[in-house]
């Protein structure tokens, strides 16, 4: 998450806008965006419906035993359509904004062609 | 004065073990740079530096017992170090790779599935605003803050 507001500017120039969600309640992804210094945008899915519709769904994983999503990440172009996806077999492992770049590069030069 | 006095500290022992502690708590700290994340060698690296620290040391306190200490504490240190070793490695290695297969996720070339949640500021928002605002939108599902 990090990683990704550090490039965000290259990630803006490219168009492409970086959007996070998780269970948190709207008021805690404000005050962390605020805390961390994040500045794109936070979704809040408390109820985890889009996490399941999108089968990211960690039973039990948050606290309390709470169900939470999954690290995940998509790269959607403009017609909905996704492009790029990393589903990591590590907690600890997670996309970077390299990857997303470079999948969107691809897509530039596979629809240059 | 006695023997036991003249005996050297074997300080390899004690180096052997803050490497352990190190490789033990700062992957908090690695977590931050990708390399050093998505693959610990960092934590990894200052366990092998403290393993072998403390097998010197071992060696010296049982070996030449005479000229260093180090008969009790450090085998304990040692145990303590192997602990610490085992829990991290259980943790990276085994409880952080307990994760949803998520079979079902939507696959490249497919719709990305609609839908409208609130941002932080407690605006909705539709993957439909989104990507029509923009050449891309990056979607990175997290498992939050609480």
């Amino acid at each position: 998450m990090r990683s990704f507001q550090h490039r965000l500017p290259e990630l803006e120039s490219r168009g492409i806008h970086v959007v996070a969600i998780s269970v948190d309640p709207a008021e805690i992804n404000r005050r962390q965006r605020q805390k961390l210094g994040y500045t794109y945008t936070f979704l809040s899915d408390p109820k985890a419906e889009v996490i399941r519709r999108y089968d990211l769904l960690h039973r039990g994983a948050g606290p309390k035993g709470t169900d939470i999503a999954r690290p995940a990440e998509f790269l959607i172009d403009s017609s909905g359509i996704i492009r790029w996806v990393n589903l990591t077999e590590n907690i600890a492992v997670r996309a970077r904004p390299e990857q997303m770049l470079e999948a969107v590069e691809q897509g530039e030069q596979a629809a240059s062609h | 004065m006695s023997a036991s006095a003249k005996k050297s500290w074997n300080w390899l022992l004690w180096l052997g073990f803050l490497c352990a502690l190190g490789g033990f708590f700062s992957y908090t700290f690695f977590a931050q740079f990708p390399i050093t994340r998505d693959y610990p060698w960092a934590n990894l690296l200052l366990f092998a530096a403290g393993g072998i620290c403390l097998v010197v040391g071992l060696f010296r306190a049982f070996g030449k017992p005479q000229a260093y200490r180090g008969k009790v504490f450090g085998p304990i240190l040692a145990t303590l170090g192997i602990l610490m070793f085992g829990f991290f490695s259980y943790v990276f290695f085994y409880q952080l790779r307990q994760v949803p297969p998520s079979t079902g996720a939507p696959r490249v070339g497919q719709k990305a599935p609609e839908f409208t949640l609130s941002d932080h500021d407690g605006k909705d928002l539709s993957l439909r605003d989104l990507v029509s605002r923009s050449k891309a939108v990056a979607l990175i599902f997290y498992r939050g803050f609480w």
